[in-house]
């Protein structure tokens, strides 16, 4: 996968570019406000930018008369707010788009839900009200149905900032088993510690622009700009 | 004071008026509520002038009475040739005005759906159609029925307008059988009555209505549900 893109007068995003390859992980981080999320968003298309390119897999998603349907299939995203369906079982929940989107039978599909519920230790409340869940088994749940359209890259923007530090550790770890099965992530958070260690790569992002990428340990320990070295001490 | 032995004797004549009442209130409802969903999709279009057509529609048929809106319909358009029997213009300029009602009774359900449900819904592919269909509109459904059921109360009643253009419905047949007998009062208190035991039974079978298909609201368990819990304890065991 490549992944670059720039935009023009954008006041959010002022000309950015980068990219992850296939396997990666690729943290965000930087203060409210920065711009990630909205980079993160503008990825799947959920933004639309107002210039420049994002290629995934070689194929340029900014592309004039592009589907947007269609390439928000090739990539799964998890929300702050876990925005499960209320109206759906955790199981439901999870088959609604391999069904409507891939075609798949529904009983190919529930056995896809059900792989991917154990593989998030969920597969005991697969027919549980989302409202019956804790937030963090919603995320977990979340982060299934977002596999389950089998994505080229998984898109998780402050996944954790919504659960209390109990349930954090419970997503976080769902996510690294992710990362260390080959996912290619790109991932806003706080969690420091979660970029240490899962991070391929650490982009610190200020007022739109990147200030600052590499691996985690250089970034931590060595911060070359003047951003950098005042968002971390503040954060570490 | 009432007359019970003229009630009994009207009986036949007010239960067909009663049939011909619900026959009304009911198509009315139905292409109300069909009508409804039209223009609220129209009110929330990004298409400019869908919005404005339908906001115009329903400005017109919520600021107008009901009666001069059946006036029109039945009696109006026969000056364009269109002559339709009482009972279809009954029908129809009931179903236009519930359709705008119901249209902002959509809306304000659909309105009322978090903003994420429908980007968690694009994120995963499905297009804008399929999350309205199976995401959006099923939750704001849940949401809307009391008022959708105050809506169709209303239009139940309203149903007895139509009884000025000479729709044989329950009011036109107590008002003739009371002006030929004289009796007024026992057979206008009799169809209050008939009128009530109407929509307090559409009341409570919305209430029902309401219950079931909130589960996800409540911690009941409807059947279907209950079913797919033992088919999956049933493979958990297997496993």
């Amino acid at each position: 996968m490549n992944l670059e893109k720039a935009f023009g007068s954008n006041c959010v995003l002022k000309g950015v570019s980068t990219s992850v390859k296939p396997g990666e992980v690729m943290v965000l981080i930087g203060a409210s406000g920065s711009g990630k999320s909205t980079l993160l968003r503008c990825i799947n298309l959920l933004e639309e930018p107002n210039g420049g390119q994002i290629y995934i897999d070689g194929v340029e998603v900014t592309a004039k008369g592009v589907v947007k349907h269609q390439i928000r299939r090739e990539t799964g995203m998890v929300f702050q707010q876990f925005n499960l369906f209320p109206h759906k079982r955790a199981i439901d929940n999870i088959t609604l788009a391999p069904i409507k989107v891939r075609g798949m039978e529904k009983e190919e599909a529930e056995d896809l839900a059900m792989d991917l519920l154990a593989k998030v230790g969920l597969d005991d409340r697969a027919y549980a009200w989302p409202h019956q869940l804790s937030g963090g088994q919603q995320q977990r749940v979340a982060i299934a149905r977002a596999l389950a359209m089998q994505p080229k890259v998984m898109l998780f923007d402050e996944v954790t900032s919504a659960l209390d530090p109990g349930m954090t550790g419970e997503v976080l770890g769902v996510m690294q088993e992710l990362a260390a099965d080959g996912m290619t992530m790109v991932v806003v958070t706080h969690e420091m510690g979660f970029a240490r260690e899962a991070g391929d790569k650490v982009v610190f992002m200020h007022d739109g622009i990147i200030v600052e990428e590499g691996a985690p340990h250089v970034m931590f320990s060595d911060p070359q700009h003047h951003a950098t070295q005042e968002f971390l001490s503040k954060v570490l | 004071m009432i007359k019970i032995d003229l009630i009994i004797e009207s009986l036949p004549a007010l239960l067909d008026g009663a049939k011909l009442s619900l026959l009304i209130s009911l198509c009315s409802v139905c292409v109300g509520v069909t009508l409804g969903i039209i223009v609220a999709s129209g009110r929330l279009s990004k298409i400019g002038i869908f919005r404005a057509i339908s906001g115009a529609y329903v400005a017109f048929l919520r600021g107008t009475p009901m009666i001069v809106q059946i006036f029109v319909v039945h009696f109006g358009l026969v000056e364009f040739g269109l002559v339709l029997p009482a009972l279809v213009s009954g029908i129809i300029a009931l179903s236009l005005n519930s359709g705008a009602y119901m249209g902002e009774i959509f809306r304000g359900g659909i309105q009322s759906i978090e903003e994420g449900q429908t980007q968690a819904g694009l994120s995963l592919g499905l297009t804008n159609f399929q999350v309205f269909r199976y995401i959006v509109f099923p939750q704001a459904f849940r949401r809307v029925i009391p008022s959708m059921g105050n809506e169709m109360v209303t239009l139940t009643k309203d149903s007895s307008l139509v009884n000025f253009i000479g729709v044989a419905e329950l009011t036109y047949r107590a008002t003739l059988i009371a002006a030929r007998k004289y009796q007024y009062f026992t057979m206008y208190v009799g169809i209050a009555i008939v009128y009530f035991v109407i929509t307090y039974t559409l009341a409570w079978l919305l209430g029902k209505l309401e219950r079931r298909l909130g589960p996800h609201d409540t911690d009941s368990e409807s059947g279907k549900g209950l079913r797919k819990q033992l088919r999956s304890e049933r493979r958990f065991d297997l496993s």
